[in-house]
């Protein structure tokens, strides 16, 4: 019966990414290139080799992190889709507290420019989470406009406040060596600590009151309400904790991969995380594939390109196309559960 | 004369269930037919498959002779048959005149004539007698209102035959004679009815003939002049059931629950609840009788926490109970059957073993600390399954998949198992087949003898009259009557829920 059930939820996941790349073939076919060259090239650098995998697996923590917001927010009832604006929030955070800080030792400096990370982006999910609770704005809207206001302002800040002095690009100075993260083996550290952070995420709603609160409210507001469980708290611990994690992700990239806040990077991080979360069916663990294979598939793009002549926006057009197919019965799973969406979808019961 | 509905050894299967064996009914103008049975006997499958809902696997149904397609969902209504659902469908946020009026508006060039509209809806309740508040929202009225919009929405477009799906479930006494008189009428003046239902009563009061579906099969025939309602109850359940309840005398100690002198406001902000003083002791049932929209439901919530008290207290064993939090009135040992199960009572995507302790996850032996223990969880479902006969393939299995009396035993179970010292039941068997009506009043009666103060609210004035040990009455808010068991004659109760003196 574990079986069974196993193949019914990962179903959807899985067909929906083979008919993105069923049609990403196509596309490639149509613009006269060899889909199979362009795939085994794609898969071939993403996981073929060590050096591959690696990177696969540092572009991978970051989309593990993000895709965790989201599925926190999805458990609690909320669609968070401002992860993206949690993470670049963090990265900035995290970059100042690498720069600015001097003369701490890594063991303090490297986690207190985490924490700098995680505090500013739960901050941010943390104010969308207020309007939602106290205001009763949704989160949709709300997570959606801090988006902007965020880039803008991260934009504004890494171009003029905190500019690397005689730079003309808008970037911070470089982190300084103590708030750098190490690399295990050539891998980047954080993916192993995105992955142990997946685990615990899932192991908090499997297993504790923290996670069933926030699970019993996701499901049934007035039941929660009922049974002692404040709604307003979950939503804004759902919120700062997918906020937290999400400038978590933003931090690691500051510090483990680019070196400084700048804000041609990370774009999209959050975004993919929605793709993520969605393809992990709103599990925790179910994150880690979709991150990988998607890591995989940003990391690759650009030898798919010089060994297949194929443009690396195909990549980008193959997850659009995944995110497609897999939302369309997720929401009209989502729509039926919610309690809007039971009185539309109700009438016909017993 | 031909009949208006005929279905002819219609034939349904789902996998693993035979929802509908060979069923043939026959509805004639003029005429209202019961189709009675309990949950799960295969009614609302039928009735799914006139409407096209559901495409039966053989058989015919044909409409004044017009043989309907399987799975034409427009055949049916097309021909003038109309429908009246269990579940509401209705716009929550609209007015009355504007939920009966959907989708055929009254049109002025491209506006809506919301005046003539409103006429018309004035009209049609005059012309049928159920009375509505045309300028109402749907969503400030109680159920039983709610349903009368319904009805009236059917009546509406000239129907030929009126399917009413459990109409009565969410009614009223009075508002139940009161339909009855209504599709007596509509009988009368030519329309044919097929009444959905599983209450004795009002098929013997009002049906011309009665169709008793017991798992999927038609157990008979019969008409209201053929048998009485012992004799439908064993065709329904195919077996001898006992329609009293069975209860030693009460032996009421000290009041455990005291209400005094509290006044609520419902949901429009108008007094419902006034000034009301009540005490129910330790080992005694009373019941709140009375019509709904009295305050009944707007005194349940006060006393449970889930809706602000404007002045005065509830007190449990001496001691007062917070104001809207209804976890801290839990916790003071006052064990809640909530009206409405779908939306407090149960989280219907969590499994059982989850609903079994929805109000004391967080309480040892439940978790420790911040962890849960899973074991415990496990063996406390198990047990309960198992001691209130819930019938369910697993304790994984998910509260939404349970049929609703199954339901409500998990909401039952899981109150009646912690220690308690008051049981606040409202509607406890609403919609609950007879089996599980059965057990549930056996389980009312067990908390009372072990010692638990239960204040029971039903809209079932039998339910009233034969589980309670005193009977309330509630009018306008207040209780204008207390009787002893003995005394609550059924007349006499009658009498005073209209707001007459006894």
């Amino acid at each position: 019966m574990a079986g069974k059930k196993f193949s019914r939820t990962w179903l959807t996941p899985v067909v929906a990414v083979l008919v993105a790349f069923a049609i990403g073939a196509l596309l490639i076919y149509i613009q006269g290139a060899d889909p199979l060259k362009a795939y085994q090239s794609l898969f071939s650098h993403a996981f073929g080799s060590w050096s591959g995998i690696a990177k696969t697996l540092g572009k991978a923590t970051p989309l593990v992190l993000s895709g965790l917001a989201v599925t926190i927010g999805l458990r609690a009832g909320l669609f968070n889709i401002g992860v993206q604006g949690q993470l670049v929030t963090g990265a900035f955070a995290a970059a100042w507290a690498g720069y600015f800080i001097h003369g701490l030792p890594i063991y303090i400096h490297l986690p207190l420019a985490l924490i700098f990370g995680i505090t500013f982006g739960a901050g941010v999910g943390l104010i969308a989470g207020a309007l939602k609770a106290y205001r009763g704005i949704h989160e949709v809207i709300t997570t959606i406009m801090l988006n902007s206001i965020i880039l803008a302002l991260v934009d504004y800040l890494a171009g003029h406040v905190f500019q690397e002095p005689g730079q003309i690009l808008a970037r911070t100075p470089h982190i300084l060596p103590s708030a750098t993260i190490p690399k295990i083996f050539s891998l980047p550290s954080g993916f192993f600590f995105a992955i142990l952070l997946a685990y615990g995420v899932w192991w908090v709603f499997q297993r504790t009151t923290s996670g069933f609160r926030l699970e019993t409210v996701g499901r049934n507001k007035s039941a929660a309400w009922y049974a002692g469980i404040s709604v307003k708290r979950a939503v804004l611990i759902a919120m700062a904790v997918g906020g937290g994690i999400a400038g978590l992700g933003g931090g690691i990239e500051s510090l483990g991969v680019i070196g400084r806040f700048e804000p041609t990077f990370n774009t999209g991080l959050g975004f993919d995380g929605i793709t993520i979360a969605l393809l992990g069916r709103a599990n925790p663990l179910g994150v880690i594939p979709g991150a990988i294979l998607i890591g995989g598939m940003r990391g690759a793009a650009a030898s798919m390109q010089f060994d297949a002549g194929v443009a690396p926006e195909i990549v980008d057009l193959i997850l659009a196309l995944v995110l497609f197919c897999v939302t369309a019965p997720f929401l009209a799973k989502w729509l039926k559960s919610t309690e809007v969406g039971a009185k539309i979808t109700s009438g016909w019961g017993n | 004369m031909s009949a208006l509905l005929e279905i002819t050894n219609v034939t349904k299967t789902f996998p693993g269930v035979v929802a509908n064996e060979s069923i043939s009914v026959s509805v004639s103008a003029g005429e209202i037919v019961a189709l009675l049975g309990e949950n799960g006997a295969g009614k609302s499958t039928l009735v799914k498959s006139v409407f096209g809902m559901v495409r039966p696997d053989s058989g015919e149904i044909r409409i004044k002779g017009e043989l309907i397609a399987p799975g034409d969902t427009g055949g049916a209504i097309a021909r003038g048959v109309g429908m009246v659902h269990q579940h509401f469908q209705l716009v929550p946020v609209m007015t009355v005149t504007e939920n009966i009026i959907l989708g055929d508006e009254p049109k002025r060039g491209i506006f809506i004539n919301i005046k003539a509209a409103r006429a018309e809806v004035i009209a049609l309740s005059e012309k049928y007698g159920l009375e509505v508040d045309p300028d109402a929202l749907v969503e400030d009225l109680p159920v039983g209102t709610q349903q009368r919009i319904e009805i009236l929405k059917a009546l509406r477009k000239d129907v030929d035959l009126l399917i009413l799906d459990e109409p009565t479930a969410v009614l009223t006494p009075q508002e139940t004679d009161e339909l009855l008189q209504v599709m007596k009428n509509l009988a009368a003046s030519g329309v044919g009815v097929l009444f959905i239902t599983h209450k004795l009563r009002e098929v013997m009061a009002v049906a011309d003939r009665v169709v008793v579906l017991r798992n999927g099969r038609v157990a008979g025939s019969t008409s209201p002049k053929e048998t009485d309602e012992e004799g439908l109850a064993q065709l329904m359940v195919g077996r001898n059931v006992v329609l009293q309840v069975e209860k030693g005398e009460a032996k009421p100690a000290a009041p455990t629950l005291e209400i005094k002198a509290l006044s609520v406001n419902d949901d429009r902000k108008h007094l419902a609840v006034d000034a009301l003083d009540l005490e129910v002791r330790a080992g005694e049932i009373v019941g709140v009788a009375g019509v709904e929209g009295n305050g009944q439901r707007e005194l349940v919530e006060a006393i449970c926490g889930m809706r602000p008290r404007l002045s005065g207290e509830v007190l449990v064993a001496g001691a007062p109970t917070p104001d809207m939090h209804p976890h801290g009135v839990h916790a003071m040992g006052v064990s809640h059957i909530p009206e409405d199960r779908e939306k407090h009572g149960l989280v219907s995507s969590y499994s059982i073993e989850d609903n079994l302790v929805l109000n004391q996850f967080d309480r040892a032996p439940f978790a420790q600390g911040w962890i849960r223990n899973v074991a415990t969880l496990e063996e406390n479902a198990t047990r309960l399954v198992e001691e209130f006969d819930i019938r369910t393939p697993s304790i994984k299995t998910t509260a939404g998949a349970l049929s609703g009396g199954n339901k409500q035993k998990v909401v039952v179970a899981r109150e009646l198992s912690q220690d308690t010292r008051v049981v606040v039941a409202a509607q406890p068997t609403r919609g609950v087949d007879v089996g599980s009506i059965e057990f549930i009043h056996n389980q009312l009666i067990a908390a009372r003898d072990g010692g638990a103060a239960v204040l029971l609210v039903s809209a079932e004035l039998d339910e009233i009259l034969s589980l309670a040990d005193r009977v309330a009455v509630m009018f306008g808010g207040k209780i204008v009557s207390i009787l002893d068991a003995k005394e609550a004659e059924r007349g006499l109760v009658g009498r005073l829920m209209a707001g007459l003196s006894a």
